[in-house]
């Protein structure tokens, strides 16, 4: 039993299912974030928990009370809009406290909650103006604010941050991150942005066609992601998937792909999962994140397996703090992530380094990470 | 998107439920009233299209007699042909005046923000003034020929609200003095939304301004050519007012129109069959004409 | 509207532009000239107009022309003048315009935030009833206007006008709450705000404009109407623009065009004032029921 528990639940519009089976239990103080592709089902997932939309069969429960057929008023949570919905007719100070008043919260109390509330999100001197007149960011606050306001047990956050400009969205970031650091709330946060669902959550529910596609810490599924999906999904630049062949050589699995010049190149590898052993022969998909692709002397010093890969640079791309460098493994492009003072230039060889700790096998025809 | 698509579910309480009832409540009237007032009224006329009404309405089923006979009045086809030629020339003239207004208006134009009013003034006005004017101007006895004449040009002549075979043509030119500002605003918003970068991107591909308009401007124009068709025909279908009041439907029927055949023939001649299935016919032109359309726009918003 | 969007695109020559110039002041000429005279010749005594031309300048300014118009002018068989229609006009109009205003308002707001299976038939129905001829509801219309003995008053003309102006107030009011954010009606939904409330504290504050458009497209057209005046409200409760023209038909007398010119602009005038005070809702009300947005 957890403090919001999404059980078993579905939607449908007419015959046409668009959410399968979702099983989700949030404990209390959870960060949980719902990451996905435009039309994957989240939004309307949250939309369920808020009650502006039905469910089709499963239950709901906040705090053990099932919620379905509950007036989203009576949920007792609180959404934060991506256009922040914030009512342009009524000044901040109105905007926060409508739903007090809605509620029947007698005035003083709603000033007393309101200037709390100002004072965390320092809107103090924000009150007596119209949404037309706050900028971006200010806004962003507001929102939280009418959220904040109403004490909830749960907060929804529908893809707060995706209208603010880029350096904006960063220090927002932070600043939920803080609060719920700071306020211990139960949040449940709708993005498509794979990086606040990574620095944000305590958890992630990455969500695709409809179906949860896996749900674990930003470690877990980074790490261990369950399928292709999750796997190029989350991280940028996305993970290298390579066709290979797994072998093996002189007692050990390996996989075998190609180089720029077509030569087979077999990366050994140490540790493997007894499911490898029936792959062997087979062909598989090598995924393989590009930081774990890198030049010898930044390699990771705790990696206990780094192989080496010589092929030929394509394209390099210096990003600052690090330099992407492009080439060809097993006939696709591969990334790599180098330091930025990296010395390698197109049409050179180069000696990359592979920490194949951090590869990972697919199944081709599943595509679910062999394991 | 609706704001919710209902909590309906064995839990729902009594104030949810209600919320997912009161919008239909809500709606519930009008439904009522445009079932009734509008498409029970019709039904009610095409059912008294086919029976012997006369002074009142009468339940004797007739059949097809009264279509068959409506046909064969000679005033009902005048006043077709009379809506013909209106009708086309009515939406043909203030089309291009329109078009040409707009385009006008279109090139920066100092002094657009007075222009613009003037044109478009008419619309603001009851047919029944504009007929009123118009009338007098049109009468040879005092208003342009007499003035002409007055200014000397003896042999000037503009008799057609007396000519019977030009009258219906005098209703043209008050119902384009109408109307024609206003199709020139639908053009100007037309034109006022074409992208400007295209119009930039063409003329670096070397278009002349001619060729603009021809290959670029007008064709971006479609949507509001066809609302201007829809609105005026649907306009000239039910024009009844302007001909009372500028020639009464005279000189005899010379400028009959359905809607004053209906009118006549309803009220004073006490033929309410042969009124009821004239309306009819009116009703099914115009929903020729309305229905691709109002289907066509209803469903691109989905 | 006020931007011009082909600005630097579209360039003329000089004599093109004299003549694009010409054209559209020819036209202003063409647009202006028959109220300028009727206005002149309303100021004219009879004798100037019979004599003299339409054209000219009255040698004899008179307002007598418009007094004769207001109070004393024979309408049918009463020499009443247009004032009494004048009001049926307006006791007409104003309820009318606000009862189908609010109706359309919440039909707007139903159809547009608490969308329902088959909302989109409905909508299209009231939308299709506002381009039927009104020839096809005369007849039912005087029975029921009979049975609710309310045919010939004012009273029976307000409920016409509302009926049949329920449609274009909700196409008006659809079409502007479906550009509102629904985001701010779910909002209100979880802060608690019930149906009536998300429309009161929400919506309306924010539907001035097309409460606006609303308003001075339902009063230009019912206060022009003549057809359902005709109809169902002769004799005494007739509106003004079958008082005028009952005025300017009228059979019996010498036919004194400059009362009829002075009844003309009165009958006109409420519609021009709202024209020249609002003109820009009025555009957008005319540009709203033919491009469907």
């Amino acid at each position: 039993m957890g403090f919001l528990d999404i059980d078993n639940v579905t939607k449908s519009y007419g015959a046409v299912e668009v959410l399968h089976r979702v099983d989700i239990s949030v404990e209390e103080g959870e960060f949980l974030v719902l990451v996905g592709p435009s039309g994957c089902g989240k939004s309307t997932l949250l939309n369920m928990i808020a009650g502006l939309e039905g469910i089709t069969s499963g239950e709901i429960k906040i705090r053990d009370r099932v919620v379905n057929g509950v007036h989203p008023s009576k949920r007792n949570i609180a959404m934060v809009f991506q256009s922040y919905a914030l009512y342009p007719n009524m000044t901040v100070g109105q905007n926060i406290t409508f739903g007090l008043e809605m509620h029947g919260t007698p005035k003083p109390e709603r000033e007393r909650k309101m200037k709390e509330v100002a004072e965390l999100l320092q809107i103090e001197n924000l009150l007596a103006r119209k949404p037309g007149q706050l900028s971006g960011g200010q806004r962003q606050r507001v929102a939280m604010g009418r959220a904040l306001v109403r004490n909830p047990d749960v907060f929804l956050f529908d893809e707060p941050l995706s209208n603010l400009d880029a350096k904006l969205r960063v220090d927002m970031r932070t600043e939920i991150k803080k609060l719920h650091q700071k306020l211990g709330t139960t949040i449940v946060y709708v993005t498509h942005d794979q990086i606040e669902a990574m620095t944000l959550s305590t958890r992630i529910a990455v969500m695709y066609d409809g179906y949860v596609q896996q749900l674990g810490t930003p470690k877990e599924i980074y790490d261990s992601p369950a399928n292709l999906f999750v796997a190029t999904f989350m991280g940028s630049p996305a993970m290298n998937v390579l066709p290979a062949r797994l072998v093996e050589q002189n007692g050990a699995l390996h996989a075998v792909i190609t180089d720029h010049a077509g030569h087979d190149l077999a990366l050994r590898i140490e540790n493997a999962p007894a499911a490898y052993a029936s792959y062997k022969d087979m062909p598989v998909h090598l995924g393989i994140r590009p930081e774990a692709i890198t030049d010898p002397e930044g390699a990771d010093r705790n990696a206990r397996n780094v192989q080496a890969l010589p092929n030929m640079v394509t394209v390099t791309e210096p990003a600052g703090s690090d330099t992407f460098v492009t080439m060809t493994v097993s006939g696709k492009d591969c990334i790599a992530r180098m330091r930025a003072d990296a010395d390698v230039h197109p049409g050179h060889v180069f000696d990359f380094a592979v920490n194949m700790d951090k590869a990972v096998l697919f199944d081709p025809k599943t595509e679910d990470r062999i394991a | 998107m609706a704001a919710t698509d209902g909590f309906a579910g064995s839990g729902a309480d009594f104030r949810t439920r209600l919320q997912n009832w009161l919008p239909k409540i809500v709606l519930a009237p009008s439904f009522a009233i445009m079932v009734i007032f509008v498409y029970g009224f019709i039904a009610f006329t095409i059912y008294l299209s086919f029976t012997d009404s006369r002074m009142l309405p009468s339940f004797g089923w007739v059949g097809w007699d009264n279509y068959d006979r409506l046909f064969r009045i000679r005033e009902w086809n005048v006043a077709i042909k009379n809506l013909a030629i209106f009708a086309s020339l009515y939406i043909v003239i203030s089309t291009i005046i329109g078009l040409l207004l707009a385009i006008f208006l279109d090139q920066k134009i100092r002094g657009e923000g007075v222009l613009r009013p003037i044109f478009l003034y008419p619309m603001a006005l009851s047919f029944i003034v504009t007929g009123t004017a118009w009338k007098w101007f049109l009468d040879p006895g005092i208003g342009i020929e007499n003035t002409m004449h007055l200014w000397g040009f003896e042999n000037f002549s503009f008799d057609w609200i007396k000519d019977r075979e030009m009258a219906i043509y005098t209703v043209v030119i008050a119902a384009v003095w109408q109307s024609s500002g206003f199709v020139m605003a639908m053009f100007l918003a037309g034109l006022r939304g074409i992208d400007n970068e295209i119009l930039k991107a063409a003329q670096m591909d070397g278009a002349s301004n001619f060729q603009l308009y021809r290959r670029i401007i007008l064709p971006q124009l479609r949507p509001a050519f066809l609302s201007a068709f829809v609105i005026l025909s649907h306009l000239a279908i039910k024009s009844y007012d302007l001909v009372i009041a500028l020639t009464g439907g005279g000189p005899g029927n010379a400028t009959a129109l359905p809607a004053t055949f209906m009118y006549s023939y309803t009220f004073t001649r006490n033929q309410m069959g042969i009124g009821a299935s004239s309306a009819v016919i009116m009703l099914m032109t115009i929903a020729a004409i309305m229905i691709p359309y109002l289907y066509a726009e209803l469903k691109e918003k989905k | 509207m006020a931007a011009a969007s082909t600005e630097n695109a579209v360039r003329s020559s000089n004599a093109a532009r004299v003549f694009v110039y010409l054209f559209l002041l020819l036209f202003a000429l063409f647009y202006l000239l028959p109220f300028l005279i009727m206005l002149l010749n309303s100021l004219k005594p009879l004798e100037e107009i019979t004599g003299g031309g339409m054209i000219a300048l009255p040698r004899q300014w008179t307002i007598e022309p418009w007094l004769s118009a207001w109070s004393t002018a024979q309408i049918g068989v009463q020499p009443t003048g247009l004032r009494p229609y004048f009001m049926n006009s307006i006791m007409m109009a104003v309820p009318a315009v606000v009862m189908s205003t609010v109706v359309g308002a919440l039909n707007g707001y139903v159809l547009t935030k608490w969308r329902f299976r088959g909302d989109t038939l409905i909508f299209g129905l009231l939308l299709f009833s506002c381009f039927i001829p009104f020839q096809i509801v005369l007849i039912p219309m005087a029975r029921i206007l009979g049975i609710l003995q309310i045919a010939g008053t004012t009273p029976g003309l307000i409920l016409v006008h509302f009926v049949y102006g329920i449609g274009f107030t909700t196409l008006y009011f659809r079409n502007y709450y479906a550009a509102f954010p629904t985001e701010l009606v779910r909002a209100a939904q979880i802060d608690g705000a019930g149906f009536f409330q998300i429309f009161w504290r929400i919506m309306l504050p924010s539907s001035g404009p097309i409460i606006a458009v609303s308003f001075i497209w339902q009063f230009t057209n019912i206060w022009n109407d003549f057809l359902f005046g005709a109809s169902f409200a002769s004799g005494d409760a007739a509106p003004m623009t079958v008082a005028l023209n009952n005025l300017v038909n009228s059979s019996t007398g010498v036919r004194e065009y400059n009362v009829h010119f002075a009844g003309a602009i009165m009958a006109a005038a409420p519609t021009l004032l709202v024209y020249i005070v609002a003109g820009r809702y009025f555009v957008r009300g005319l540009m709203a029921g033919s491009v469907k947005g």
